[in-house]
């Protein structure tokens, strides 16, 4: 039996999720530990949060 | 991704971008620049207004802590006038003062000088005088005395043994 | 059908259903699953007249509300129409001897009676022309240049007038573009360049976060849901940021530096192909998020008149309404984000050389 592409493509976004998920979470507690380099510490999270939704894009684009 | 090419549509994509870059030019001359600049200003307006603000406080601060020593240095004339004045009067007076016990002084030296000279004018008259009436009370004595002949005698007689003893 | 009828323009006038002229042509007795399929699908692409809504009357006819737009085609020269000549897309326009008809959202060039062959993946084979008509998009990109001409304009004249305070909207706005200069260029580009970038990152900022904003209004125009729009907005940052890029930029591209010769070969390939990827996920990232707001809302509502139950219907209800108020925080967040990311490429492109450890 082939899997179709789309579960393919569903596999990846769980995984991109749980990876935003995380660096949303771990950015926070760092916001939390450390309020003053909050700015820095958003940049950070939003650089790595878009590449990470790149590959999210691209699964969901090449079904 | 064949969906997204075939959704693409060009006419949109050429209408967008030209749209967006005459928007783009537009607002950048009318709006974004003034804008920008007219916050610039404010902020650098503020700034110096702030500065300013600090450099009055400054000023004033300086201004009173000149006028402190300003004042103190008039109060330290003053006193030091005031003992000036003070010290000249006490000068003053102790000069008179001096002055005045010299010229006493020198005043009680003459009368005394006076006192002692006439004293010895006067004791010098009561001599002659003395002698005077001596020699006149010698004589009434002597005259009364040598009434008598045989008085006379005697003395002749006393005086010549006193003599004769010599 | 009367009932039907009556679903859509509550529909449209709900969130601003363009028309619904795909689902209005079915035969009576329609499958209210398709139905809502195709008109979330018609919403979501781009329409070549612009509608406010439609209903059909006990008769079965069609009304429509909104007016026609031009059509501009390139077919052997340059041929403008009204698009009142499509009917909706029900009938072929002739226009000098040649006839259009629309299919799937596209222009085709047809024969007198609109035939339209396909190959055997579905795909049409007629001629399709140069289409640079004025589409509702178009429309709603014009208006809201507009809007933030007029707008901004004023705003900065009421500085000159105002002895540098602003007034009226401008109170508004003008907190929004400070803190466009103080937590997104400045930070992210750099004291020294970033004077140069400001333009284009509150024309983006605003633009965006309008245009995210209009798709949410009754007008309900998928603008910044559609590919061309993202691409064309994309490829200015890309091209804005390649072309300011300095030698800095270059060599932490082509020769990485502090890293040893074999690394620096590997790494090349990998950072050109980043320059493609960066701007290839800000347009992909806009157009996808926008696209998901406005399928999940309109799904939402949809379900409303497929439950047909007081519960159901209520809890899709609130749903969707809780969905809006998300979109509301969605639209401005993804312009936040599209000029956040082009600011950061931009400061990646200025960024002075710095010690070698890397």
């Amino acid at each position: 039996m082939e899997i179709p592409a789309i579960v393919g493509a569903g596999l990846v976004v769980i995984g991109v999720g749980m990876g935003i998920g995380r660096i949303g979470g771990s950015a926070m507690e760092a916001i939390a530990r450390q309020p003053e380099a909050y700015g820095k510490i958003q940049t950070a999270m939003l650089i790595a949060a878009a590449l990470i939704e790149g590959i999210g894009f691209a699964a969901l684009f090449a079904v | 991704m064949e969906k997204l090419l075939e959704e693409f549509s060009l006419g949109l994509f050429v209408w967008q971008s030209l749209a967006f870059v005459i928007l783009l030019f537009l607002l950048k001359k009318f709006a974004w620049k003034p804008i920008l600049d007219a916050v610039d200003e404010r902020e650098q307006g503020i700034k110096s207004a702030l500065e300013s603000a600090e450099k009055a406080k400054l000023e004033m601060e300086n201004l009173q802590a000149d006028n402190e020593k300003l004042l103190k240095e008039a109060r330290l004339e003053r006193d030091a006038m005031l003992k000036e004045a003070r010290d000249m009067k006490n000068k003053m007076i102790e000069e008179a003062k001096d002055e005045a016990r010299v010229e006493a002084t020198k005043l009680m030296q003459q009368a005394q000088q006076a006192i002692i000279t006439e004293k010895q004018s006067a004791i010098a008259e009561l001599k002659s005088q003395v002698a005077l009436l001596s020699i006149d009370i010698a004589e009434k004595v002597l005259k009364s005395e040598l009434a008598d002949e045989q008085k006379q005698e005697a003395l002749v007689e006393s005086l010549l043994k006193d003599a004769k003893i010599n | 059908m009367y009932r039907a009828s009556k679903y859509n323009l509550f529909l449209s006038i709900f969130l601003g259903f363009s028309s619904i002229l795909t689902a209005s042509t079915e035969p009576s007795g329609i499958d209210k699953k398709t139905e809502i399929k195709a008109y979330i699908n018609h919403h979501l692409k781009d329409s070549y007249d612009f509608s406010i809504t439609s209903y059909t009357d006990e008769l079965g006819q069609h009304h429509y509300i909104g007016f026609p737009l031009p059509i501009i085609l390139w077919d052997n020269g340059l041929k403008v129409f009204s698009s009142s000549k499509f009917h909706h897309g029900e009938t072929v326009a002739e226009v000098e001897g040649s006839f259009y008809a629309i299919e799937h959202n596209k222009i085709y060039k047809t024969d007198e009676t609109g035939t339209i062959n396909y190959d055997d993946h579905h795909h049409p084979l007629n001629i399709k022309p140069l289409d640079f008509s004025i589409t509702k998009s178009v429309v709603m990109i014009l208006i809201t240049g507009l809007l933030m001409f007029f707008l901004f304009r004023n705003l900065a004249r009421s500085y000159a007038s105002n002895g540098s305070i602003a007034k009226g909207a401008g109170r508004f706005f003008e907190p929004i573009v400070l803190y466009i200069r103080d937590d997104i260029a400045i930070p992210n580009i750099g004291e020294k360049h970033y004077k140069r970038y400001m333009s284009y990152l509150l024309t983006i900022f605003f633009f965006i976060w309008l245009l995210n904003i209009f798709g949410l209004t009754p007008l309900g125009v998928n603008v910044t849901g559609n590919i061309a729009i993202t691409f064309s907005l994309a490829l200015l940052t890309f091209l804005i940021t390649n072309f300011t890029g300095n030698k800095n930029y270059w060599k932490h591209i082509f020769w990485m530096p502090g890293v040893p010769v074999p690394m620096k070969i590997i790494l090349a390939p990998i950072e050109l192909l980043g320059v493609f990827i960066k701007p290839f996920s800000l347009l992909i990232r806009l157009y996808a998020n926008m696209q998901a707001g406005h399928i999940v809302l309109m799904s939402l509502i949809g379900l409303m008149f497929i439950f047909k139950s007081w519960l159901g219907s209520t809890l899709s209800f609130g749903l969707a309404f809780a969905i809006s108020l998300i979109e509301v925080l969605v639209a401005l967040l993804q312009a936040y984000i599209f000029t956040m990311l082009s600011a950061l490429y931009f400061g990646f492109a200025v960024e002075e050389h710095h010690d070698e450890a890397h």
